[in-house]
């Protein structure tokens, strides 16, 4: 007898569960079934891969920006990112299901679910930064990495804990558009809300990282906190107005997965965290606009990878992208390669 | 007035809580049967709870910046001053031997399992802490290695029949080529960059073990590994698990012996210069990448060992067991041991270990506690609980003119 044979994979950490959620995440997401035969079929079959790597990407995106904005102000990967994205879908279920139940239409429900995941996810960047980054301003990187490790797992065991380790089935909040109907066996509606609502985003991050004060405070503070300071900007607040905007775009990103696969599930943030992760870097840490790039580029291959050559491994394909970016070019697709002050 | 102040923070706080908390706490939505449950004894827990935590974090937060503020004496804490007194420390010593040695005659077979394990986490822990404590490498991948070493174990025995005692350094040898794989291409990467990559590389072992079927058996994994042998006697389960327990004690004090050496040694000294600083480290003429390397191959080693030691304890191995959060657990022993110190680490790996495996009721808060100590051992005592201390040098005035 021994007791310990299951020890190391503790049921409370369910993790049979997690691979079959990662397999229907990628299931849905890379290729819709169809049978591929002739010239057309392949083309057709190209095509949905094509735009359903497009979708993977531009929700990588979402997540992805949150990393990167975070990181090129005070040059820490927010580990606990990917949770902050569970915890949006979880607010937009919860909220969602009561809604219904309370006999709201179906338009106000989803705008207020949608609404609330916002405004909690925000809160919940907000309070993170302010537990568990704030006190290690000053202290080596490491510490704060550390940290953030430990928010990710205190964050997914809180819902855990909870809530409940079963996949919960999430309504899909996005219509299927009758206008749309001649274009859905390549692209789905929820597909095109998607792609759209990540279109809107990118525009208004732009807008707000260009034109408004508290963007242009961001800039500058990303360039050097220290003179930042010195020339009136709250450098606090500007870390905190980070963490809340790329909070509230993974919270987007996590109600448009969610309602799109089907299911949610307390892991669902880790392994989505880090394809966004990878994907940040390989557009170039720090660089929005490279964040969008690698998301897509990343989609793009995984979606092609998937479809065309074998789905097993799909993830192993992700990290070894990942590992030859940052060797052959650590600075990504458009970052600067940075010199290292002495 | 200060009392009022504090209080209406404690207040704010703790509502601010009770609205963060408010979804996931309080309801829980059946989807089964469409029904919400109202948890509002939750709410009221968590309002009195960060009521109460607020104070108390301002107050440490408050405290540690006095610390910070006041000049820094030489402090030694009361441990570091029990472990460098001959006095304490030689019987202290002897105790815990003679403890260990007896550990497996007094107490259940049960008991020495739970001992084996937390063993084989201290030697990872430890073998992590010349990783991140001494050459300041954040390694999340840490448990490819140890999953590296069970697998060497389980398939060399499985195909070429070879026992455990040859399986052993050889796992060890070939965690520690895995090492140096990893090493080589992250040479270059700092940081933070780092802890990702390895977390890749641990993830890509897994899941390669996972789905190449035709080798690693895939996620059923690979069952039968015998236990070690005696000379070729034939041990019953009891004295089996005794001698295991030896085996691992035996392991573990080689690997203090080992770190202890390596500490002082030109290469423990190289690694510590290189995690304060790489470019000076490298003007003062210490290979940057051969150092690297032999840390992580050295690190690797014992991740090895101490998988070939966990293959044979528990005689079945799978994918499941080497994910991402083992590494996550290892790397908490060492941080709340303190990094970089033997004893620190050993506490930590002892504690987080076993504690868990005493309290039962409260397994299912394992996961969570482990997270809520990383954070909070940063913010207040980064150091660990036994903090490592360095050598320093004083310059003392000299009376000459």
């Amino acid at each position: 007898m021994d007791f310990h044979i299951t020890y190391m994979a503790d049921d409370s950490h369910n993790r049979r569960d997690e691979s079959r959620f990662k397999n229907i995440y990628l299931l849905r997401l890379s290729y819709k079934t169809g049978s591929r035969t002739g010239l057309n079929m392949d083309l057709e079959y190209f095509s949905q891969l094509f735009f359903g790597g497009l979708t993977r990407g531009s929700i990588y995106a979402l997540i992805a920006l949150g990393y990167t904005m975070v990181y090129g102000i005070i040059e820490l990967i927010n580990f606990a990112h990917g949770e902050i994205y569970m915890i949006g879908a979880f607010t937009a279920l919860i909220v969602s299901s009561v809604l219904t139940l309370f006999g709201m239409p179906v338009l106000a429900v989803v705008v207020l679910a949608g609404m609330a995941a916002v405004v909690y996810s925000c809160s919940y960047g907000y309070t993170m930064e302010k537990i568990a980054y704030k006190p290690l301003r000053n202290a080596p990187r490491l510490s704060a990495l550390i940290s953030a490790i430990g928010m990710s797992l205190f964050l997914q065991n809180y819902v855990l804990l909870a809530q409940t380790s079963d996949f919960l089935p999430f309504p899909s909040l996005i219509p299927d558009f009758e206008f749309w109907e001649p274009y859905a066996h390549i692209l789905t509606s929820p597909e095109l809300v998607i792609l759209i609502t990540t279109v809107v985003v990118m525009i208004l991050l732009t807008f707000l990282i260009k034109f408004t004060k508290i963007g242009k405070a961001m800039r500058a503070t990303s360039q050097d906190k220290m003179m930042a300071s010195l020339l009136g900007i709250n450098v606090d607040r500007v870390i905190s107005v980070t963490f809340v905007v790329g909070s509230a775009t993974a919270a987007i990103g996590g109600i448009l997965i969610a309602s799109h696969i089907g299911q949610i599930n307390f892991y669902m943030g880790f392994i989505a965290g880090i394809k966004a992760f990878v994907a940040a870097v390989l557009g170039g840490i720090g660089s929005i606009p490279g964040a969008v790039l690698g998301s897509l580029v990343l989609g793009w291959t995984e979606s092609f990878f998937t479809g065309y050559i074998s789905s097993d491994y799909e993830d192993v394909f992700a990290f070894l992208f990942l590992v030859l970016i940052l060797i052959f070019r650590p600075s990504g697709i458009l970052g600067r390669s940075q010199a290292q002050k002495v | 007035m200060t009392v009022k102040n504090e209080l209406i923070k404690s207040i704010l706080a703790s509502i601010w809580f009770m609205f963060l908390t408010f979804p996931i706490m309080v309801i829980k939505v059946n989807t089964v049967t469409d029904t919400v449950e109202w948890r509002w004894y939750n709410m009221a827990v968590v309002g009195i709870g960060s009521f109460f935590i607020s104070m108390l974090w301002r107050y440490l937060i408050r405290k540690k910046e006095e610390g910070s503020k006041k000049e820094k004496k030489d402090t030694v804490g009361p441990v570091q001053r029990i472990l460098q007194d001959k006095k304490y420390f030689l019987p202290g010593i002897g105790a815990a031997l003679l403890f260990t040695i007896f550990f497996p005659h007094i107490f259940s077979m049960y008991q020495t399992n739970i001992m084996i394990s937390a063993l084989i986490y201290v030697m990872l822990g430890l073998g992590l802490n010349i990783v991140i404590g001494l050459a300041g490498l954040l390694d999340l991948g840490y448990v490819a290695f140890f999953a590296v070493g069970a697998y060497s174990y389980a398939l060399l025995n499985l195909h070429y029949g070879v026992t455990f005692w040859i399986a052993l350094p050889l796992g060890g040898l070939i965690a520690a080529f895995f090492g140096i794989i990893l090493g080589y291409p992250v040479l270059r990467l700092r940081g933070d960059y780092l802890a990702i990559v390895t977390l890749g590389f641990g993830e890509i072992i897994r899941l390669v073990l996972e789905n190449w079927n035709e080798f690693s058996f895939g996620p059923s994994g690979i069952a039968n590994i015998p236990k070690p042998g005696f000379f070729g006697f034939e041990l019953s389960l009891q004295a089996t698990t005794t001698f295991t327990f030896y085996i691992i004690v035996l392991l573990v004090l080689f690997t203090i012996f080992v770190i202890n050496r390596l500490q002082n040694s030109r290469i423990g000294r190289a690694w510590s210069a290189l995690k304060d600083d790489e470019v000076a480290c490298q003007a003062m003429g210490i290979d940057k990448a051969k150092t690297k390397l032999r840390a992580f191959a050295l690190g690797a080693t014992w991740a090895g060992m101490g998988g070939v030691v966990f293959a044979a304890k528990t005689t079945f191995i799978n994918p499941a067991s080497f994910t991402i959060w083992e590494s996550v657990i290892i790397l908490c022993t060492v941080v709340l041991g303190g990094m970089g110190s033997i004893a620190g680490v050993m506490c930590g790996a002892l504690l987080l270990i076993l504690l868990p495996e005493y309290l039962r009721d409260f397994g299912e808060f394992r996961m969570i506690t482990f997270g809520t100590v990383l954070v909070l051992m940063m913010v207040f005592r980064p150091g660990g609980i036994i903090e490592n201390v360095r050598n320093t040098y004083k310059f003392e005035k000299s009376s000459q003119s």
